[in-house]
């Protein structure tokens, strides 16, 4: 005999507490974000290849552009080598690149009918969001790996202390998280992958340049200066380094690095959140 | 208690009024059926009935809440299977499922059985740990529906169920379609525009025609009210709607080019 839909207690005829908080005591919305990442993971698990194609870019930056750079001393890094310095720079831009393009995910969904799905279920719009955020940063912890590996090779000095380990992973999390969301907000306004294709590769690299990814801020002429002071990536970057590195220092503080990575990812749900369900209209 | 219940519900896009003071009701355990022309506004009462898509005006309780006020209940209550493909092809069926059992809080002890239970409900026990891009449109459908059913909802939406499937991948879908209301007792709502799928599945059929209700009840009493001898269901719709064939409103390029392409992959 089938299961009948009366042996299950109807979804309506809870209390408001048990709508919001699954049995375990963990908060729902996690649980349904940590199930979008599990449904990024599974899918890597099965195509493994883009993670591979995903390691050129950054080996070119660190084989070529960092090492010319090392040699010819063209930018002061102060008592660190250039390639020590470049090295968090090309992590942080290598999870930027996924991350600014993740938007396109979404588009393709709609394309499918699978945001129509997903819009439909219990889960909430900023549980969809942070979801999609996180399975970002699943996607820039296996960069980490990646880039690790690399600089490891080049002879980067590396902090390998477990904490500082753990340290760059968050901030990963969180800077793949701040630009998945932003590139999501693009997507639910463009709604088309042409578009949303152009307006990711104008926004990529002046994030890029207008950070302190390849030189330090103090190098920038004022106008500059400004704009890397309000780029996220700045402070993402700041922070892998003082982290990544042996030796590597903060200019604004770890603290006020994820202060800022954390704010920014909290407004940038917000509105995401709200433009979402464009998507489906 | 009704299971959808729509009172002067209405959705203007601009100047353009897609649907225009729609009442209904259905009532649990009902195959309801929403036919009409492309462009009818079918898809948009299913999106507002979904919480898709807020109306201009008007209102609509669904399996007892208020789409506007309770959408969050309204979600827990229902399932959907859109028109367009709503499965993630790089993940196996069973992945499939499993992914939606957890976005749906279907709880941890009844999951696994759960599962089992969908994939036998669809037939794809056999199939379940192929990637679903290896899937035929048929498999890919049936699939859809079991992921729908997994929380057991009161009210499950399918939108065009069969379109672009063979005549025996829709006997499929048919006889899951009745299984959900026979056995598990719930309330289906479905747009088509296939007559013989309405007069086949449905106990009652509302025919839409450019957003107002043209026609409403059953096959039969339909099929009566053109007062024509044999008359059928294509008739009465011709009749209704005054497209018997070319429909004027056939949706934009990029609606057609979406469908067709989904159609290749369905293929």
């Amino acid at each position: 005999m089938r299961e009948t839909i009366a042996t299950y207690p109807e979804p309506g005829a809870t209390s408001p507490a048990s709508v919001d908080r699954s049995c375990g005591g963990q908060p729902r919305w996690l649980g349904q974000c940590l199930t979008l990442a599990e449904m990024e993971l599974r899918k890597l698990r099965r195509d493994p290849t883009e993670l591979l194609t995903r390691a050129v870019q950054p080996a070119l930056w660190l084989l070529v552009f960092g090492e010319v750079f090392t040699r010819i001393h063209a930018i002061p890094t102060g008592d660190l080598r250039y390639l020590d310095f470049l090295a968090p720079g090309v992590l942080a831009q290598s999870v930027l690149f996924i991350a600014i393009f993740y938007g396109i995910s979404v588009i393709w969904e709609r394309d499918l009918g699978l945001v129509h799905k997903l819009l439909v279920s219990p889960a909430s719009r900023a549980a969809l969001v942070l979801g999609k955020a996180l399975s970002a940063g699943v996607r820039g912890l296996s960069q980490g790996f990646i880039v690790y590996g690399l600089a490891w090779l080049l002879g980067v000095k590396m902090n390998w202390h477990p904490l500082a380990l753990l340290g760059v992973a968050v901030t990963v999390l969180l800077g793949a998280a701040v630009f998945s969301t932003f590139s999501l907000i693009i997507a639910c306004i463009v709604k088309t992958r042409e578009r949303f294709m152009g307006i990711g590769q104008i926004l990529t690299m002046p994030l890029f340049f207008a950070s302190n990814a390849m030189y330090p801020v103090a190098l920038m002429p004022d106008w500059l200066k400004a704009v890397a002071h309000i780029n996220p990536l700045t402070y993402e970057v700041d922070a892998i380094r003082a982290l990544m590195i042996q030796g590597g220092a903060t200019a604004y503080g770890i603290g006020a690095d994820f202060a800022v990575l954390t704010l920014a990812l909290a407004l940038l749900t917000t509105i995401s959140s709200r433009l979402y369900p464009n998507l489906a209209r | 208690m009704t299971m959808v219940e729509t009172s002067g519900l209405a959705r203007r896009f601009g100047r353009l009024t897609a649907v225009d003071g729609l009442n209904l009701a259905v009532g649990p355990g009902e195959i309801f059926g929403l036919l009409g022309p492309n462009g009818a506004g079918k898809t948009t009462v299913i999106k507002m009935l979904t919480t898709l898509l807020p109306p201009t005006a008007g209102t609509a309780v669904v399996a007892g809440y208020d789409v506007r006020r309770q959408p969050a209940r309204v979600r827990a209550s229902i399932g959907y299977v859109p028109q367009l493909i709503s499965v993630d092809g790089a993940l196996s069926g069973y992945e499939n499922l499993l992914i939606f059992a957890k976005l749906y809080g279907v709880p941890r002890a009844v999951r696994r059985g759960r599962i089992a239970d969908a994939l036998d409900f669809a037939g794809l026990s056999e199939a379940a740990r192929r990637e679903v891009r290896g899937y035929s449109g048929g498999m890919v459908r049936r699939l859809e529906l079991a992921m729908a059913m997994l929380h057991r909802p009161k009210v499950l939406f399918l939108d065009e169920p069969t379109v672009g499937l063979d005549p025996v991948a829709r006997q499929a879908v048919w006889q899951q379609v009745r299984l959900l209301a026979r056995e598990y007792g719930m309330t289906l709502f479905l747009t088509t525009h296939y007559m013989e799928e309405a007069e086949l599945l449905c106990g009652r059929i509302m025919i839409l025609n450019l957003g107002r209700v043209a026609a409403a009840g059953s096959p039969a009493e339909l099929k009566q009210s053109i007062q024509q001898p044999d008359a059928t269901l294509d008739m009465v719709f011709a009749h209704f709607t005054g497209h018997p064939l070319e429909a004027e409103h056939e949706g934009n390029y990029r609606d057609i080019s979406r469908t067709r392409r989904n159609l290749a992959r369905l293929g």
